[in-house]
């Protein structure tokens, strides 16, 4: 059965969850297609016919989908469902914004946040803050599911697949885009980068995330944050690990004076190789920690950087 | 307007859960129950708009067992006008949830819904979404700010990357992400008060929605525990094991 995959993009560059998406995809079914939707996106629709396992690509290019308004993807998503036994999508901020509309539309339940497929219809999936692992079976027609990017490898590139156009415009008439503040970085992103160095309320103020900025800028990293920092206004939100923030699965995970709540721990603990400096020895991030360092992390951080 | 927000009755927050052997479920017996944090934020907006006379009453519902209306209690305690409890023998799924609050949508012509944005138990992030699609109105996920102004409501959104501002026609249902506001605590009077406060219990059968199950839980397990890893002496001594021993940097 063929397998629709929903493109995460930003209408100039695919993002690489796209890549581990497909990969996913090919577990669940034997053909994939992919659906770009956005506005003057045709350059990612290129992008996404390289995607190794793509039979196909199909491009919904229209202003009413250049901010991926929820009820209008929803509905693009629902009229092209017919032909599909599964529609995935990341759990990204937009995944989950309007994929449970589509399963609504459909009258299915959705599966949020698969982390492993074991067949066609059984799949599983983090509940509890990650504290328990559910292996859940569907015995819906249509499987609706938001993957979590980061727990699957990407496919390889070097495909052509074909790209047809979608024509169908579906614009409502009840929600409209006002604005956005993008964070700007030049910095990999967090749900994609190798190495991630966080801070935690222990960074005392946004000012010495500096420390951390020049650390992650000698090793290529992103720069995380756990709530705690977040809350106390040191960093945006967006910078954010954990179950309500992003969920993270590098090679690298550096905690600094991040104590290891439930919370954090949910959104970084697949990381492959986690390190905490901390000068808390009891800190409940030394218990999932490879390497733990019990030292103030205002020594520690400019040796850090000296060192490397 | 009338607000109507959703409340969840899920194992407290602080409350490390634990998995039973036989590995049907998670075991919450005798662990502490509460509102879900997000939904708390949810009651917490829509006093705050009632305080600004946007809001003229607010109604907090709950879909579950019968001590699900503690939480009914305590977002009365809050501010929350009156109650309404769908009762049933457990939790339905997210899907059914939504189609008992369209009902009540349908019933009650509320002009927003305030839902919180995820339950802690199931992590689904589903249910306001759903609600919205089914009752056809517009959608504010992740809110960290909403500003009612007349027929419209303006939305902004927590989204990877940064912030975004929608502008909804009213009625519309907002999802409430954890910066939206700082609830506030219930006082003794107003816990006390909250007793005598309208509860209308209902059933699903009423409201004609089917609860048959769509997905099985086959079986649930602990997460994969990671191997004690070493404490180190030095910065020196970390980052040469980073680069010889676990060669990531």
């Amino acid at each position: 059965m063929a397998v629709l995959v929903y493109a995460e993009h930003n209408n100039h560059q695919l993002k690489s969850e796209t890549h581990k998406l497909v990969n996913a995809a090919t577990k669940m079914g034997d053909t994939v297609h992919v659906l770009v939707a956005g506005a003057n996106c045709a350059g990612v629709a290129a992008q996404a016919s390289e995607i190794a396992g793509v039979a196909a690509v199909l491009v919904a290019d229209n202003a009413v989908y250049e901010h991926q308004l929820a009820e209008n993807t929803a509905e693009l998503v629902h009229s092209l469902a017919g032909d599909y036994s599964h529609i995935i999508a990341a759990a990204t901020t937009t995944g989950k914004n309007f994929m449970p509309r589509v399963a609504a539309l459909l009258d299915v339940v959705q599966l949020s946040d698969v982390i492993a497929v074991e067949s066609a219809d059984t799949f599983v999936r983090p509940i509890y803050a990650g504290n328990a692992i559910a292996t859940v079976q569907s015995s819906d027609p249509v499987k609706v599911i938001t993957v979590r990017a980061s727990a699957f490898d990407a496919a390889a590139t070097g495909n052509s697949a074909p790209v047809s156009i979608v024509d169908a415009v579906f614009e409502n008439k009840m929600s409209a885009f006002v604005r956005e503040e993008v964070t700007k970085s030049d910095r990999p992103e967090l749900t994609a980068a190798n190495i991630i160095i966080s801070g935690g309320r222990g960074m005392q103020d946004g000012e010495h995330f500096a420390m951390l900025e020049r650390i992650a800028d000698k090793l290529g990293a992103a720069v995380g944050a756990s709530r705690a920092a977040v809350d106390a206004g040191f960093v945006p939100n967006d910078m954010q690990v954990g179950q309500t923030g992003k969920i993270v699965a590098p090679q690298l995970y550096i905690a600094v004076g991040i104590s290891g709540a439930i919370q954090h721990l949910a959104g970084m603990k697949d990381s492959k190789v986690i390190v905490a400096i901390n000068k808390d020895p009891e800190a409940a991030i030394f218990q999932v920690a490879d390497y733990g360092l019990v030292a103030d992390l205002f020594e520690a951080l400019p040796e850090i950087e000296a060192g490397l | 307007m009338k607000i109507l927000v959703p409340v969840k009755r899920v194992i407290d927050y602080n409350v490390k859960v634990r998995v039973k052997s036989d590995q049907s479920d998670v075991d919450l017996t005798n662990a502490k129950m509460s509102m879900n944090p997000f939904c708390e934020i949810a009651v917490e907006e829509a006093v705050r708009l009632k305080e600004k006379g946007v809001a003229t009453e607010i109604i907090a519902v709950t879909v579950g067992p019968k001590a699900c209306q503690e939480q009914i209690r305590n977002a009365m305690a809050l501010g929350a006008d009156r109650g309404i409890h769908v009762e049933c023998e457990s939790f339905p799924e997210s899907l059914q949830v939504a189609k008992l609050l369209a009902k009540l949508v349908e019933l009650e012509q509320p002009g927003l819904v305030i839902i919180g944005k995820q339950a802690i138990d199931s992590d689904n992030n589903q249910t306001g979404q759903m609600l919205a699609a089914l009752t056809g109105m517009p959608q504010g996920t992740f809110a960290s700010e909403v500003v009612v102004e007349g027929e419209h409501a303006l939305v902004t959104r927590e989204v990877d990357g940064g912030l975004q501002t929608l502008k909804l026609t009213l009625p519309a249902v907002v999802s409430t992400d954890l910066r939206l506001n700082e609830p506030r605590y219930a006082k003794l009077p107003d816990i006390m008060k909250a007793k005598r406060k309208p509860l209308d219990v209902k059933t699903a059968d009423e409201l004609g929605v089917d609860l048959t199950p769509r997905v099985t839980t086959l079986k649930v397990t602990p997460p994969p525990t990671r191997e004690a890893g070493i404490k180190v002496n030095s910065v020196e001594e970390l980052l040469s094991k980073l680069r010889d021993e676990a060669k990531v940097i």
